[in-house]
């Protein structure tokens, strides 16, 4: 085997160590307690076991930081299904990161409302803040369901705008330290759009 | 003019999230109403008697789909799609983060009429501080005993779960939602069978959106004619419309259906910005046939005047562009969302969506022809109708729209591109000429 030339087009990331096709053995995987607590615990909630993928997948990213071929194979376990079904499952959706990404998450809406307002701008000046930093993703994405806010960005999981691009590296910095992100621009603080007093781009206030 | 708070009254409020909040507007007065004294098919009357329209995208009667499901002894389902996707759409974030119990009564009683014993809410997985209050209100409410076992004492039972997505446009379709619901990939399923009558797990199954469902507990408490005193004769009813793009305002604004286009976009957005004019507008979310301004500022906003105008409400969204964006850039941004979010099932879809987000780099790069413009509507022609599901009809849409309605504007930047792509080529080909 050792011989033949490897073409990294097949072979990139992910060879995996025993048949996909076998539902493998609780024993054989090493399943943290926990993990598969929470894998029961929603095989519960559903008429059908399969229905906890997604949410099996959601628990593996959260516990390695991301769906890892030993996390997959230890859910699939637990949900007695293959590896293979899973790691389908997990490949289909943008949230589910099948290869190591950084545990500080951050992603720039790059869509219409957004590209109006300056989101190209707004990544631009994300990816630059991040710029050799490991643990921090940044990436640009679809439409992130917060128009009235744009350009934003989500940051860990919360929601952040309108933002300036000179905005970016203080966000960074905060979520690195560990402190409360931007707090003046979370959209969770916002009123609503027919209650906030006189806004905008234009400048009469 | 004034927005008219229905589906958002007291939503200023931070109390109105927690179940005692909700109580102290009177809620949850209905679904104890409704569990302890109507029958099904009462709620059914009321709700097809008032017009509800689903507020998705599509449009389509809400009792008028449940009563399409079977009767019987069997195993039905409800589920609430949350998959808000749709660039420009964000009004079911801020009913559900505002607002979750009236959703969850909403799906309480509408449970009644699909006759479902088990819920669920398909929550965009982007959406985790939505979903974390829904799982709060969804506790809350077991505690309370509005959902689970002998609700109210009337010996139904409710099983309501939220289910987080993990990132997918498509599954806002209803039939991939059910797929992704099932644990599998999100690929739309052939209709039919439709989901009234096999759906989730192969059971009947009722899908409506946050803010049709968010309806339900006013209707049954108020009445059908009360609903109808609201909005048109087509479109009954009040409609949470979200404004973004070149507006000063841009935010979730609650109106009847049928006020002017106008009213909307310049009195309570706040119209465009400083030195702007606003040119064109998406009316129902990026999927709706743009409209420019001279068409569509004076239409009523409602269901079926955007129709007639060769457009679509859809889900309620407006995207305003004003004179700074230009249109054939716009119609690429619009297409790659659906580029990337096509799940490649259907090959028009797949294809198309591919070679239109080519042939309008091409056009923004100047190396396409007037004749490019033709054969990108003729891709457009060629995806409309022919998938399992309309998310290639919705890039087709906007963008055979904007490459007819502005074709000039196509013309003019290819014009203008090509004249960047001489003036560096010229160089190159006097020193080839005198060599």
């Amino acid at each position: 085997m050792a011989d033949f030339p490897v073409d990294p087009a097949v072979s990139q990331g992910r060879v995996p160590e025993r048949s996909p096709e076998l539902v493998p053995e609780l024993h054989e995987v090493e399943c943290p307690a926990e993990l598969r607590e929470q894998i029961e615990t929603l095989m519960g909630r559903y008429p059908d076991r399969h229905s906890v993928s997604i949410p099996a997948l959601w628990a593996v990213q959260r516990l390695y930081g991301w769906c890892t071929p030993e996390g997959i194979r230890q859910a699939a376990a637990v949900m007695r299904v293959t590896p293979a079904y899973l790691e389908s499952v997990a490949s289909f959706y943008d949230l589910l990161h099948t290869e190591p990404v950084g545990s500080h998450k951050i992603a720039v809406c790059t869509n219409i409302s957004c590209w109006m307002r300056g989101g190209d701008e707004l990544l631009d000046a994300f990816r630059a803040a991040a710029e050799g930093q490991d643990d921090v993703l940044v990436s640009g994405f679809e439409c992130l369901g917060a128009c009235d806010i744009a350009p934003m960005a989500s940051i860990g999981e919360r929601y952040f705008g309108p933002l300036e691009p000179g905005e970016a590296q203080t966000a960074i910095d905060q979520l690195l330290a560990g402190d409360d992100v931007l707090p003046g621009k979370a959209l969770e603080k916002r009123p609503l759009a027919g209650d906030a007093p006189s806004v905008g781009g234009g400048g009469d206030g | 003019m004034a927005e008219t708070r229905v589906l958002l009254k007291h939503a200023e409020d931070p109390a109105l999230r927690t179940i005692e909040g909700y109580k102290g507007y009177d809620g949850y007065a209905t679904l104890e109403r409704a569990y302890r004294e109507m029958e099904a098919d009462e709620i059914l009357k009321e709700l097809e008697d008032s017009g509800l329209r689903g507020r998705g995208g599509a449009g389509f009667s809400m009792g008028k789909k449940a009563s399409f499901l079977p009767r019987g002894e069997m195993a039905k389902y409800l589920c609430c799609n949350a998959d808000e996707s749709e660039p420009g759409a964000f009004k079911d974030r801020e009913l559900m983060q505002r607002n979750p119990h009236q959703l969850i009564e909403g799906i309480a009683i509408a449970a009644i009429a699909a006759d479902a014993g088990h819920a669920f809410i398909f929550i965009r997985g982007e959406y985790d501080a939505q979903a974390d209050i829904l799982d709060a209100a969804v506790a809350e409410a077991y505690e309370a005993g509005y959902l689970g076992t002998d609700i109210c004492g009337s010996r139904r039972d409710l099983e309501l779960v939220v289910h987080r997505g993990a990132g997918a446009y498509i599954c806002g379709e209803e039939t991939a939602l059910l797929d992704a619901l099932e644990g599998k990939r999100g690929n739309p399923r052939l209709k039919p069978p439709f989901p009234a009558v096999q759906g989730l797990y192969g059971g009947p199954t009722l899908i409506n959106n946050v803010e049709t469902l968010s309806n339900v507990p006013r209707i049954v408490a108020h009445g059908a004619d009360w609903f109808r005193g609201y909005g048109t004769e087509q479109s009954p009813g009040t409609k949470v419309v979200s404004v973004s793009g070149g507006v000063r305002r841009p935010g979730n604004y609650e109106v009847e259906l049928g006020i002017p286009t106008r009213e909307l976009i310049c009195d309570l957005a706040g119209g465009p910005l400083e030195g702007r004019e606003i040119k064109a507008f998406y009316p129902g979310g990026s999927s709706a046939p743009v409209l420019t301004a001279e068409e569509g500022l004076d239409l009523p906003y409602s269901f079926e005047a955007m129709a007639e105008a060769g457009s679509m409400l859809g889900s309620g969204s407006i995207i305003v562009a004003d004179d700074c964006v230009s249109i054939p850039h716009m119609a690429l941004r619009t297409a790659r969302f659906y580029h990337h979010e096509s799940c490649g099932k259907c090959t028009p879809c797949r294809e198309g969506t591919n070679w239109t987000v080519k042939m309008l780099e091409r056009v923004v790069r100047g190396e396409a022809t007037p004749m490019d413009l033709d054969i990108i509507s003729s891709v457009q022609d060629n995806i409309m109708g022919h998938c399992l599901c309309v998310l290639g009809d919705s890039m087709a849409m906007p963008v055979s729209a904007m490459v007819k309605k502005f074709r000039a504007e196509f013309e003019a930047v290819m014009d203008e591109a090509s004249e960047r792509f001489a003036a560096v080529q010229a160089p190159a080909e006097t020193l080839g000429a005198a060599t």
